[in-house]
């Protein structure tokens, strides 16, 4: 289990003190050997969540959200069809509802997917196979954990559809992936991935293929169905916009690391990092004039198989010239800035307090 | 869809109708821009030394005196009611649909392509499943193993077959199995299937290993390539997800994707091979439509040829008019609305 | 998808089939899974079919398995124009005359069969008179009659109905004009060519004194046919035999049974031993096939008589085991060239004798396959088995035989070329040893300045539109033809008649006389027809060979040569000088 330090810095929910959170995450590292180097993607990453709850995992492409997401599912394992290439590199722990999964067999691994734990995708017209039928699928989904005969699982689909919000489910269950429009096929997909009422669902960039207005819907819908079934829910978005509305804690990754992690509330009204500073300006915002530019963050993101020495974002940081050159040097690692939130960061409290209210809410 | 298959059905009609014409044209309008005339094209018919009267009274026998759209309109009437047949002692009635008599042999043309037709069949048929079902499998399997001493063997040999010509392969492989060790039938030796289904499928066992090692190895290298596209879909990974075992991710959802265009390939192969095997069938001596062709062909015997062009025009615009049909099942993204 | 079906791979081909049979035949004698070998006496040695009988027995039984490797041209006797077919027909049909069935040159003499004796002849040899056997009987019991025998002369000459068969009755008898067979005229009176006078009296009459009646006896034609049996075309499909065996399961295009006809007395045929019970023939077979077949002991016989295929011939050449299992008979086939004396600068005679001279007669040898696949040089147009052959080299080509170049070029300065010339040289490209010839043809004669541009034409009009067509030939410049000729029957006349006689030369085309006009050479021809003893008239041949040659209008190539299997299922296997192959009336088999 983790370290009682770790512990502390794992974001709890009140009232849940005693109970061992139901999806934990410690030290997560998932490296890849290619022929250019080692491709750290997630480098050290640790977490919690309960049931019920929403994370969103925040960051930018490359940032190992998704990598992470796969890592607990189980689906870095060296495929069948390509066993020429090295497959990941996986250490640390998961925790699901106290079970262990990196040590286990992929086989085992194998037995949840799906049962206890469920993943939508980012794009459902080529995450949905095109040559079955959307019922098929969830049916698929349903039977292999429920031995069942398909009329049982047919009306199982059916149900499912139509709690997703679809309409005229016992026809559109015969309907194939190409015939839904785009919010349509993601409930469809959603469907699939609750049909064995999975403990932990999670949600890979689910709106981002979508129109803004769809993008609500299912946002609404995930919320419903996780208080429904009282699912965890991780949320992986690069969006904060998606995030502001569903997750109470939030996870802001960055090569490979967290580095900040609270509660939404936090994030957003206080928020300690530079780049979630940067990420929080570079929002597009109803209240602000138009005028005013967006804050982007300058630079590029880093490369993983050099990651840069010292804090990892120094490179693109304003503010790393106030840390007299540790940025450069020394790791940062996480920190608590009041209970319940962690930054990874050298800036000073002082120098943190000053930058937020003199620079960058006036932004805002 | 009842309005799309008889207006395909009409199609098709119309299709042989100018496949006929065009044979026809070939046949005789080709050599006439070169100068023959009628008696120049019949002395493919005559035996050796034959007078300058006997090539006369041929040509007139064959109809060469006709202007070219009269022998086309006999021919046609043939085939609609049937025609007469003068063998000298007598006149007989040869019936609808007619399609003469052959120059060389005098037989009816129609009842030997009947005749020739299961043999073919029969050889296409089982080849075509031989193949499909070991293409498929080594193509699944070499996807798989990619980059292996297997994959590269299997492609390697897949290489070979599709580069070896079949009267090469055919040949090898009747003196070895056949005359050296005995296992397998002699060339020439079909037997019915309604005669005997054990031997049915003795006398054709080595043709069809042989013809399908020709197409085998085309399906092997269609297949492994569209096994590794579609193993690289994103909905390989959301099978995965869903705890599917791995055997049900590559079987159910990967070979699906991939085996579109090898059924689609498959149906026109296996129609323009119903036209004639005919390298396959001189090789080993079968008698089905291939060899009637060819026969045909060496002969300059004009109602074979066309007998044989016809029914090999029929059976590739079914297998097209088959395969068009089946698109919107094999891919629902194309359905005929 | 397609496999390509082209046809310039035979080469590959060749070289695979040769594959095939190294792997067919590799590890001992003659391939696998036979009834031991063929020796019930000693091995019998290469060629021994020609001076003797192999395995002779007088077992009867046994089923003997014949494969063709293309399709008869017709089972019908009265319309059918192959030697084999000949050969063969002679089971299930019986002619007036036919060769004897015996080896070598023995095969050669005409022995009565439905006759009872030779024909007799009157009238100056106008007038030939046969008495036809008692007791001779079609395979439904009814009995033989002289009509029958005219009958099916008589339909034969309907060349509308019969277009394949051999047209010697026609131009030979005094039939009535007009006449078009029975078919179309079945009310003419046809007693001024042939008279039935009794029920086994039949009696011929020609327009012109003809001496070599005797081979026209002996053509299948004669083989009676019944008249309320005759089906036209069809009658190839339902044929009544009069022979030891008769027809069963005729498919046509694919094969056939014989089987032995019960109303076949042998009482009234001493001529056949009739000793196997059954023959099954295969038609359409592939050729590199049979011989795979032939060579494990599957098939007994490769009907078609043409020698075995190219990549059979160095195995078996090479290999003494199966070597001393074939033989290698000569054929009445001559491969030669024709020099045409209607292309300048050819009409001067000199010219011609300069191609005489310089050609290499050995390279000609080696394009068509050696000794043994091809054949023996040839100085002579007339083959060697055929009577009347007398051995004359009247153009010596030097003592290696590739060619005598000072006396080409002594006979270029006499012609006024001597420098050489251009002219062109047409062949068959389908054949690839014409190519080789032609080739062989172009090098040769470039040592003197000849220059020569090959043509090829299309062997399926060779005769019709290019070589055989006078006009073309001139037009072309075609100077030389490549030629292949074998003999209808093996005598002068049957040699001849369609080669070197002017007078069947036609403008139109469709000839096979390319280019021989000797006046003196037709007269010869009229006086052999007319000179009644055998021996006087075979000499005539020989000087008419002479005559040609001294024209120096033919280049002969090579006498042709056959190289046989033989089975190692059949006994009483011999060669006889009247097929060039295997005698099939005399075959028996152990099994």
């Amino acid at each position: 289990m983790t370290t009682p330090a770790l512990r502390d810095l794992v974001n709890r929910h009140p009232g849940q003190a005693d109970q061992e959170p139901f999806l934990e995450v410690v030290d997560l590292r998932v490296h890849f050997p290619t022929d250019d180097g080692l491709v750290k993607s997630v480098d050290g990453l640790s977490f919690a969540l309960d049931r019920g709850r929403t994370l969103g995992i925040v960051g930018e492409s490359g940032s190992g959200k998704s990598v992470t997401s796969l890592a607990i599912m189980g689906l870095h394992t060296r495929p069948a069809s390509d066993q020429k290439r090295p497959g990941a590199q996986l250490s640390g722990e998961i925790y699901l509802d106290g079970d262990e999964l990196l040590g286990k067999t992929p086989e085992y691994v194998r037995s949840l997917r799906g049962k206890r734990m469920a993943m939508i995708f980012q794009d459902p017209l080529s995450a949905m196979n095109p040559y079955y039928t959307v019922g098929h699928q969830i049916i698929e989904a349903y039977r292999i954990h429920n031995p069942v005969n398909k009329k049982i699982a047919r009306r199982h689909a059916i149900n499912l559809l139509g709690r997703v919000g679809i309409p005229e489910p016992s026809s559109r269950v015969d309907a194939y992936p190409h015939q839904f429009s785009g919010g349509m096929r993601q409930r469809a997909m959603i469907a699939m991935a609750l049909s064995c009422d999975p403990d932990l669902l999670i949600a890979d960039e689910p709106t981002t293929a979508l129109d803004v207005t769809v993008q609500a819907q299912i946002l609404d819908l995930i919320r419903d169905l996780q208080n429904e079934f009282n699912s965890a829910v991780v949320l992986i978005t690069h969006d904060l916009g998606v995030v502001a509305e569903l997750a109470d804690d939030l996870l802001v990754m960055y090569a490979g690391r967290a580095v900040e992690y609270g509660s939404a509330d936090q994030l957003f009204n206080r928020p300690a990092h530079p780049y979630t500073w940067g990420l929080l300006g570079s929002m597009p915002r109803f209240d602000r004039t138009r005028s005013e530019r967006l804050l982007a963050i300058q630079g590029t993101p880093p490369s993983l198989i050099n990651v840069p020495p010292g804090c990892p974002f120094h490179p693109r940081c304003e503010y790393a010239t106030r840390n007299e050159g540790r940025s450069e040097e020394v790791r940062p690692e996480l920190a608590a800035v009041e209970p319940g939130h962690t930054v990874a960061c050298h800036l000073s409290q002082t120098d943190r307090e000053e930058i937020w209210e003199q620079e960058i809410v006036p932004k805002l | 869809m009842f309005a799309y298959i008889v207006r395909r059905l009409l199609w098709a009609v119309l299709l042989l109708i100018v496949l006929s014409m065009v044979t026809f044209s070939i046949f005789y309008l080709i050599p006439q821009l070169g100068g023959a005339s009628p008696e120049t094209l019949a002395t493919r018919y005559v035996g050796r030394a034959a007078t300058a009267e006997t090539v006369h009274l041929t040509a007139e026998r064959l109809g060469f005196f006709d202007p070219v759209p009269v022998q086309y309109w006999h021919w046609i009437k043939g085939v609609l009611v049937g025609a007469e047949y003068d063998y000298g002692a007598g006149v007989e009635h040869c019936p609808a649909p007619c399609l003469g008599y052959s120059f060389i042999t005098k037989q009816p043309v129609w009842p030997e392509l009947l005749d020739r037709a299961p043999v073919t069949i029969s050889l296409v048929v089982g080849a075509s499943l031989i193949w499909l079902v070991a293409g498929v499998t080594v193509g699944v399997i070499s996807a798989l193993r990619r980059g292996t001493v297997f994959d590269r063997g299997a492609m390697g040999v897949a290489l070979a077959g599709v580069s070896l010509p079949i009267f090469f392969t055919g040949l090898v492989a009747l003196a070895f199995f056949s005359y050296r060790l005995g296992i397998t039938a002699p060339g020439g030796q079909f037997v019915p299937f309604s005669e005997n289904p054990a031997l049915w499928a003795y006398s054709l066992l080595l043709p069809w290993i042989t013809l399908s090692f020709l197409f085998a190895a085309q399906y092997a290298r269609l297949t492994r390539a569209g096994m590794l596209e579609t193993m690289s879909e994103d909905y390989i990974r959301t099978a995965r997800a869903k705890g599917l075992p791995e055997r049900a991710v590559i079987l159910k959802h990967a070979l699906r994707g991939a085996l579109t265009p090898v059924v689609t390939i498959f149906g026109l192969d296996v129609g323009l091979l119903l036209g004639g095997a005919v390298l396959t069938e001189k090789t080993f001596s079968l008698n089905g439509l291939g060899k009637y062709a060819y026969d045909g062909i060496v002969n300059n015997d004009l109602p074979k040829v066309l007998g044989v062009t016809l029914v090999a025009g029929f059976f590739v615009i079914t297998a097209n008019l088959i395969v068009d049909l089946l698109y919107g099942i094999i891919d629902p993204r194309v359905r005929l609305e | 998808m397609n496999h390509s079906r082209s046809w310039r791979a035979r080469g590959l081909a060749t070289v695979g089939i040769s594959a095939a049979l190294v792997l067919a035949a590799c590890g001992g004698g003659g391939g696998g899974g036979q009834q031991g070998s063929s020796n019930q006496s000693a091995q019998a040695a290469f060629d021994a079919a020609y001076t003797s009988v192999v395995n002779p027995s007088d077992k009867k039984g046994g089923t003997l398995k014949f494969a063709n490797p293309a399709d008869w041209d017709s089972l019908d006797p009265g319309e059918t124009y192959y030697g084999y077919a000949w050969n063969f027909a002679r089971l299930y049909g019986r002619s007036l005359m036919m060769f004897k069935s015996a080896p070598g040159k023995e095969g050669n003499q005409l022995v009565p069969d439905l006759a009872e004796a030779p024909g007799q002849s009157s009238d100056g040899g106008k007038t030939w008179t046969y008495k036809l056997r008692k007791g001779v009987k079609f395979d439904d019991g009814t009995e033989v009659t002289s009509a029958d025998v005219k009958y099916a002369v008589l339909r034969s000459i309907d060349k509308q109905t019969f277009p394949n068969g051999p047209t010697y009755w026609e131009a030979v008898l005094d039939l009535p004009s007009g006449y078009k067979g029975p078919y179309k005229s079945p009310n003419m009176n046809t007693d001024s060519a042939i008279e039935t006078p009794d029920e086994y009296t039949i009696v011929f009459h020609t327009t012109n004194p003809f001496a070599a009646f005797e081979y026209l006896a002996q053509l299948p034609q004669t083989m009676p046919v019944p008249k309320d049996k005759d089906t036209g075309a069809k009658y190839r499909n339902s044929i009544v035999s009069t022979g030891p065996y008769k027809f069963a399961d005729l498919q046509p295009g694919k094969g056939f049974n014989l089987v032995r006809n019960d109303q076949w007395d042998p009482a009234t045929d001493p001529n056949r031993k009739a000793l196997p019970d059954r023959f099954e023939v295969t038609v359409n077979v592939n050729a590199d096939d049979i011989d795979n077949r032939l060579l494990s002991g599957d098939l007994d016989v490769d009907i078609a008589t043409l020698g075995v295929q190219p990549a059979a011939q160095s195995r078996v050449l090479q290999d003494p085991n199966l070597k001393a299992n074939a033989d290698n008979p000569l054929t009445t086939r001559v491969q030669y060239t024709t020099i045409n004396s209607t292309v300048p600068p050819l009409d001067n005679i000199e010219c011609r004798k300069a191609i005489e001279y310089a050609m290499d007669r050995i390279a000609y040898q080696t394009a068509y396959g050696g000794e043994f696949a091809g054949g023996n040089l040839a100085t002579t147009l007339l083959p060697p088995i055929i009577a009347g052959h007398t051995d004359f080299d009247l153009y010596p080509n030097g003592p290696d035989h590739k060619g005598d170049l000072d006396a080409a070029k002594k006979s270029l300065e006499a012609c006024g070329q001597p420098n050489g010339f251009a002219t062109n040289i047409a062949y068959r490209p389908e054949r690839p040893k014409e190519k080789a010839t032609a080739e062989a043809f172009q090098q040769a004669l470039s040592r003197v300045g000849i220059k020569l541009t090959l043509k090829p034409y299309p062997a399926g009009d060779y005769f019709a539109q290019y070589c055989g067509l006078p006009p073309f030939v001139v037009k072309q410049k075609l100077g030389l033809c490549l030629m292949s000729w074998q003999s209808d029957w093996p005598d002068g006349f049957g040699y001849f008649s369609q080669i070197v006689d002017s007078r069947v030369i036609r403008e139109t085309g469709g000839n096979t006389n390319l280019g021989v006009r000797i006046p003196e050479v037709d007269q010869m021809l009229d006086k052999a027809l007319a000179e009644l003893d055998t021996d006087k008239r075979n000499q005539i041949w020989g000087e008419i060979d002479k005559r040609v040659m001294e024209e120096a209008v033919i280049y002969p190539g090579v006498y042709a040569r056959l190289l046989l299997l033989r089975s190692k299922n059949a006994t009483n296997i011999f060669v006889s000088d009247a097929w060039g192959g295997y005698d099939y009336l005399g075959l028996g088999a152990q099994k």
